[in-house]
């Protein structure tokens, strides 16, 4: 037999502080809420103390912004504020292992994938719209599109440093200034990010990041000096939000939770599907909202097709987010954990099939096996709720009708798969999926230059490419 | 069609004609290019450190084809070839033996004399390689002349015109002809992927090869370029595997040509491990034809062993 040594990154690396500190105005302070503790959910060790805002830090935050927004950056010239977003890329891709270790052991998830695309990918969405910035005036908004003033974004914690950048990165380049609050359990990239803004010498308000939990986050979408929220996260807040926001006059984009199908037609390449299967559930430990959970495969290829997923989720390496060689992490919170284990039993019980890949977990820390349900029908709770972690329902099919009714079958519309070899399969099927985004013959593919939004509860308006340039600006 | 050793029905009846053989080889699952080589660039990854490194290197070893197919070879060149693998490292007893030598047909004798009762086998290239353009009389006496002079092991080519013609049934009916020639002598069948361009057709070509009872099947000659790559050796260790799944038989591949580097072999084992299965890293299921990449294994062996890099003379050049 051969086995992998360990080949874990040094968390060295990450040049964990003690403690963080919020980041207003240009400079680090502490708030006045009640500090929390980041931990490690691979170990259940605390990582560092994090001060949190409170409603006056959130106050002090939003007049900060407001007046980087009047004296500086709305009256900048694009071209000038692309040099500070290129400078930010640039300092993210310097920084990029200090970033990805820091990221594996805040929120859990392997380092190959922190490294390979989080923050490759985050470098990238500022590169993207750095190049934005002066030419606005042929993004089809008008000849000269203003900002909308100052953003408070509300961000999650399955990728803490990317949707940081996903957020602020179309912000500054449309001339708006930033609030931002990253998630409760993973605000320590988020906070290097600060600091890579404050070395970029970008003017004093522009960003800002304050960390805190629920509470913090809604005195920030509240706050009367708020012209746009941007929030990505569960249904359920995106729908207070919603509330709240209803009779003002701020701008709202929402990407929520998702249920997405990944089709599979008995035409498709078989072996890069149950690849797209694996990617597509258990990428990120399967905490993505656009995670292809429900798999629907033609019933004349599924047995074959359930049989190499079973082959291929065995071979699955679960453990030590920073050990180069894992595929799945650990689960980012106790909380999540629980609620996964709550839905799997509700799985059971319902009925489906269910196969546990025969991997050995660690001791410590969250970490759930890879599953697979087969046997599942539309009406269970597994084939209906975001279970947000590495948990595959699969569902069968008999005709492109029936794959069409069931994809659609879900109060959600985030993202979809079609497997198929037959191209004109792919454009009738894209046609007719309620989904954002359409992967065909891949799955989970991001890039700066393609707008990502849902349908219905998945939330709505776009993030990236010349679509996402409008949720930032006055159109 | 004769098929060449007992089949399961499904696929027999696939060999039972020529429609039956392109229907078969049709209806298999297509290759998606952008997948498979993603999927090959991501287990690229893998970090393969200390003792899992030592034992990778020393699997690898054992599992190189030392080869020489130059028209400037020699008995000579041949000979040292031989003693190159009986000792690759002459300072370290330890370094386990490769496992075969791979030389044109005429040079299987000298090979032989010299690697008499030391485990490793002469393998022949047989079958008018390269190309592959010549009569079926000469392809069968060419691989009769190489088992007798004692080739253990006969890595023929297929013809790459007929293949990409669709006269799938003719590159069958080759590759059973010459198998029966081989007698006990293993046989490889080399596809050639480099001409056949396509995943599907290296997909197709792999299960022709192992319908018709190639023992191995092999990725190139090393004469065309590209020669054997990563996502290429993935569609055939996936070909394996499935045969396996359906037959329950274990079929070797061996991929050869530009393959040099211990860090290039390592991804080719992890491939091995996880897209076909650890029971395929076993000389007798994998191979590398190779030349350059037993002195880089070598070297990379005493840098694990000793702490530190040493340099390229310090092994021997042949």
């Amino acid at each position: 037999m051969w086995e992998y040594a360990p080949a874990p990154e040094s968390r060295d690396i990450a040049n964990l502080k003690p403690s963080y500190k919020m980041f207003v105005d240009g400079k680090f302070v502490e708030g006045t809420g009640e500090p929390l503790k980041t931990i490690n959910p691979a170990t259940e060790e605390v990582l560092a103390e994090v001060s949190t805002a409170s409603q006056s830090d959130v106050d002090t935050a939003v007049k900060a912004a407001r007046k980087a927004y009047d004296r500086v950056w709305s009256k900048m010239p694009g071209s000038e504020r692309a040099k500070y977003i290129y400078r930010i890329a640039r300092q993210i891709q310097e920084r990029g292992r200090e970033l990805a270790v820091l990221e594996s052991l805040d929120n859990g998830k392997p380092i190959k994938e922190s490294r390979d695309t989080d923050i490759p990918t985050a470098a990238s969405h500022f590169f993207y719209h750095a190049g934005w910035a002066d030419k606005l005036g042929y993004a089809g908004y008008g000849p000269d599109p203003k900002p909308l003033g100052v953003a408070g974004q509300v961000i999650p914690w399955n990728f803490p440093l990317l949707m940081a950048a996903w957020k602020i990165a179309p912000a500054l380049a449309c001339g708006n200034t930033v609030v931002l609050k990253p998630a409760e359990t993973t605000p320590l990239t988020a906070l290097v990010l600060a600091d890579i803004i404050q070395q970029c010498d970008l003017p004093p308000g522009v960003v800002n990041i304050i960390p805190g939990a629920g509470d913090v986050g809604a005195a920030l979408v509240e706050h009367a000096d708020v012209n746009k929220v941007a929030f990505t996260g569960s249904t359920d807040v995106g729908k207070i939000i919603q509330g709240q926001l209803a009779g003002t006059s701020k701008k709202l984009t929402l990407e929520l939770g998702g249920k997405a199908a990944n089709i599979v037609f008995d035409d498709a390449p078989l072996d890069q599907a149950v690849e797209g299967i694996v990617n597509g559930i258990f990428f990120n430990q399967g905490h993505v909202c656009c995670a292809g959970s429900r798999l629907l495969v033609q019933e004349s290829i599924a047995d074959e097709l359930i049989e190499k997923l079973h082959a291929r989720v065995n071979t699955l390496r679960v453990g030590d987010p920073l050990d180069k060689n894992t595929d799945v992490g650990a689960i980012n919170s106790r909380e999540q954990l629980t609620k996964i284990k709550e839905l799997t039993a509700a799985g059971e019980a319902e009925g489906a099939t269910r196969w546990t890949s025969s991997c050995p977990l660690p001791d410590k820390g969250f970490f759930f096996a890879p599953t697979v349900f087969s046997d599942v029908s539309q009406a269970m709770r597994i084939a209906r709720e975001e279970i947000f972690g590495p948990v595959l329902s699969v569902l069968t099919f008999r005709t492109p009708e029936e794959a069409v009714a069931k994809a659609n079958n879900t109060p959600y519309g985030l993202s979809a798969g079609v497997w198929t070899e037959k191209g004109s399969r792919i454009l009738w099927m894209a046609q007719r999926m309620r989904a954002g985004v359409v992967w065909s013959n891949t799955f989970n593919r991001f890039d700066p230059t393609a707008p990502f939004g849902g349908y219905q509860e998945s939330g709505f308006g776009r993030e990236g490419g010349r679509t996402g340039l409008e949720a930032y600006l006055d159109v | 069609m004769a098929a060449p050793t007992t089949l399961p029905s499904a696929l027999a009846d696939a060999v039972r004609d020529e429609s039956s053989l392109r229907r078969f080889l049709h209806g298999l699952p297509g290759v998606d290019q952008v997948g498979v080589e993603q999927r090959a660039a991501g287990l690229g990854t893998r970090s393969i450190k200390k003792a899992s490194k030592l034992h990778a290197i020393d699997l690898a070893i054992s599992m190189v084809d030392l080869t020489t197919l130059e028209g400037a070879d020699t008995h000579g060149k041949v000979r040292s070839l031989a003693a190159k693998a009986r000792r690759p490292d002459p300072e370290r007893p330890d370094v386990p033996k490769v496992a075969a030598v791979c030389v044109y047909p005429d040079m299987v004798k000298t090979a032989a004399d010299d690697l008499v009762g030391t485990g490793i086998n002469v393998a022949s290239v047989a079958t008018a390689f390269p190309s592959g353009r010549s009569t079926m009389d000469i392809k069968l006496a060419d691989t009769r002349f190489a088992v007798e002079q004692g080739a253990a092991e006969v890595d023929m080519v297929i013809d790459r015109g007929a293949f990409l013609s669709g006269r799938y049934g003719q590159v069958f009916e080759e590759i059973v002809k010459i198998k029966e020639a081989c007698g006990d002598a293993h046989l490889k069948v080399i596809l050639e992927t480099g001409e056949l361009v396509t995943y599907d057709n290296v997909r197709r070509a792999s299960w022709l090869a192992l319908l018709a009872g190639g023992d191995f099947i092999k990725t190139s000659t090393g004469k065309v370029q590209p020669a054997a790559t990563l996502p290429v050796t993935h569609v055939m260790l996936q070909a394996v595997r499935d045969w396996k799944d359906q037959t329950g038989e274990l079929r070797g591949v061996k991929p050869a040509g530009g393959i040099r580097t211990t860090k290039d072999a390592i991804k080719y084992l992890v491939a091995v491990h996880e897209v076909a299965g650890p029971e395929w890293l076993d000389p007798h299921l994998f191979r590398f034809g190779a030349s350059t990449l037993l002195n880089d294994l070598l070297m990379q062996r005493r840098t694990q062993l000793d702490g530190h890099y040493s340099g390229p003379d310090y092994v021997t050049v042949d």
